[in-house]
């Protein structure tokens, strides 16, 4: 006789059904007809910024080996869209909503979350400190330890609800960075955002994204993704998201095993628009099959190289 | 491509496409959008030019091999009751997308008239798929130096002479796209655009596929594979 593995997880006090939630980018209303949101762990909008913006120069995504590199430029209506019309969107469903703000200053992250914050119906704030496609050469906030510090402690200072930062993984050292948002008051970390990548056409010799340079995503990050997890599982006591690369229950997993309690899905999305489902499917399945009753079990549980 | 279409309950339309998994591992990664080339009783078909290695995937596969396709998606053409001859102008594999358009006119008693671009005359596709749906076709080519937009030009003009046209459709060729932008506005009739972009979802929640439209005053964003891929033509800002 197997028991029915419990699949609920807690990031930073926010309670979720299972460990499976959409990215935010590569997700939103219009996937309604064919995943049940109610069945995702959480439901994660595309990130929002202040005020409208257009978004890059297309093309805006190309494919890679295993991958994708995608250079969006977070196209946005702007929050006061947001807070009219996508936020009221996801209230019919009993996923918690996880919303994730994009802001060009420290200041402005900390007044978006304090008006999203407000809306009862926001059960998290991810705070998107790493996108690669809105400065030159990819520079991000999540790049800084300092700055990412007070960033994270001046939305500390604005809301209880709990924070997610959502780290870069093109940083040197991304325990440092790690550190200072736990120190900062942050309740969970997701590791990561997209890796900053290019890829030219050698007939025409033009970048294959219209921004030159973009983010990389899909199966191909996954080793790198799984490594940071680690490194960050080592670091922090904050519960991590893994992102990147999952395409599989398996991909969640290995991703667990170094250490993440939970896991976003983009790309996958794009390549079978049910993956989510399936990944949660196969979860189960897995833990069925090593008769594991909690996703705790499975957290942080690589097998360590035995010391001579 | 000839798939059996039984699984598909939704109604297909012309215009509309379907993003097919071309492989099975993670290269191809992404689906390829394609649009709907005829529709038959049982089957859909697909026409496509090979490219990269998604369309070499699909040349690979064999009568009876199964293909992963999610759709059918997008907006199609509208045609109107009213109308009683259309234009067609396609460059290239763009006649793709505007076959199924002249099947569906023929059934529903409208007259097509078609040029069809191409740079050598061995290019050109389904002149004779079109011809069999009743469509008069022309033709020009690099090749034979009838391609050019004057050319298209006085032939459009000829053409609008010969039959009043209620409707231009068009897909393929941003030069082509142009004129007929000029010509329909000289003209006063409507015109149809079939966009196409480099997708991400193909179900609009990722703002790959954008483009912008003219509404009154204001340029704003539009998804190609929500919003579209069927656009007004005189809207779409073709840059
Ligand atoms: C709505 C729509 C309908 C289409 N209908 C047809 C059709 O009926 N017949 C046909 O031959 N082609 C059609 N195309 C173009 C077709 O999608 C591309 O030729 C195909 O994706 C090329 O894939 P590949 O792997 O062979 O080439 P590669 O060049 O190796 O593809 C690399 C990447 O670029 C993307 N890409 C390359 N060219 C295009 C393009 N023109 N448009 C969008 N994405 C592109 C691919 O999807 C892939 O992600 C359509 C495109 C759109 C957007
Ligand atoms: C098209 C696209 C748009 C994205 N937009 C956002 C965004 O708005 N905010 C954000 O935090 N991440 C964004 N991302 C990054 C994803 O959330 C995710 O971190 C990344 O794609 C890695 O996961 P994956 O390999 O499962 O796709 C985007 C990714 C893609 C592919």
């Amino acid at each position: 006789m197997s028991i029915n593995p419990n699949l609920a997880v807690n990031i930073g006090g926010l309670q979720l059904q299972n460990p499976v939630m959409p990215a935010s980018g590569a997700f939103g209303e219009d996937m309604e007809e064919v995943i049940d949101f109610n069945r995702l762990g959480a439901v994660v909008p595309k990130s929002i910024t202040k005020q409208p913006r257009g978004g890059n120069q297309t093309p805006r995504v190309c494919e890679t080996y295993g991958g994708m590199i995608n250079s969006i430029g977070i196209q946005s209506k702007g929050i006061n869209y947001y807070l009219k019309h996508i936020l009221p969107y996801y209230q019919k469903y009993q996923s918690p909503l996880i919303s994730s703000i994009s802001a060009e200053s420290i200041d402005e992250f900390a007044e978006m979350s304090e008006t999203i914050a407000e809306v009862p119906h926001v059960r998290a704030i991810e705070l998107n400190i790493s996108c690669p496609n809105l400065k030159g050469n990819g520079l991000a906030f999540g790049m800084d330890e300092a700055l990412t510090y007070e960033l994270i402690r001046k939305v500390r200072g604005v809301t209880d609800k709990p924070i997610i930062a959502k780290l870069t993984p093109n940083v040197t050292s991304i325990q440092d960075i790690a550190r200072a948002c736990e120190e900062a008051g942050a309740d969970g970390l997701n590791v990561a955002n997209t890796m900053l990548a290019m890829a030219i056409d050698v007939e025409s010799r033009k970048p294959k994204v219209g921004n030159i340079m973009g983010g990389l995503s899909g199966p191909a990050v996954k080793p790198i993704i799984v490594r940071l997890i680690y490194q960050v599982y080592q670091a922090t006591k904050l519960p991590i998201i893994g992102c990147g690369g999952v395409m599989t229950g398996m991909d969640a997993i290995e991703m667990m095993l170094a250490g993440a309690t939970a896991v976003q899905v983009g790309t996958a999305n794009f390549v079978t628009p049910t993956a989510m489902i399936d990944i949660l499917e196969e979860i189960k399945a897995y833990m069925k099959r090593h008769g594991l009753v909690c996703i705790d079990d499975i957290v942080g549980g690589v097998a360590e190289p035995v010391t001579k | 491509m000839v798939v059996d279409a039984s699984p598909v309950k939704e109604t297909i339309e012309p215009g509309q496409f379907f993003n097919i998994k071309c492989g099975e591992s993670y290269f191809p990664l992404l689906r390829r959008p394609f649009s709907i080339y005829k529709i038959n009783d049982t089957t859909l078909e697909f026409m496509y030019l090979v490219k990269g290695a998604g369309t070499k995937y699909l040349t690979r596969l064999e009568t009876g091999d199964k293909v992963n396709l999610f759709g059918p998606l997008g907006k199609p053409f509208s045609l109107e009751q009213s109308y009683q001859t259309i234009l067609l102008v396609a460059r290239g594999v763009g006649i793709a997308t505007l076959a199924a358009l002249a099947q569906k006119a023929a059934q529903d008693g409208i007259r097509a008239v078609a040029i069809l671009s191409a740079r050598t005359t061995n290019d050109l596709l389904a002149a004779q798929e079109l011809q069999e749906f009743g469509a008069e076709v022309y033709k020009v080519t690099e090749e034979e130096g009838t391609s050019d937009v004057a050319n298209v030009r006085k032939m459009v003009n000829q053409i609008m002479i010969e039959h009043p046209i209620d409707a231009v459709f068009t897909c393929g060729s941003k030069r082509l796209s142009i004129l007929l932008q000029d010509m329909i506005k000289e003209n006063h009739i409507p015109g149809q655009i079939a966009l196409e972009e480099h997708m991400g979802c193909a179900m609009g929640v990722c703002y790959a596929c954008v483009c912008d439209v003219k509404e009154e005053d204001a340029v704003h964003s539009v998804k190609v594979c929500k919003d579209g891929p069927v656009f007004p033509l005189e809207k779409v800002v073709l840059k």
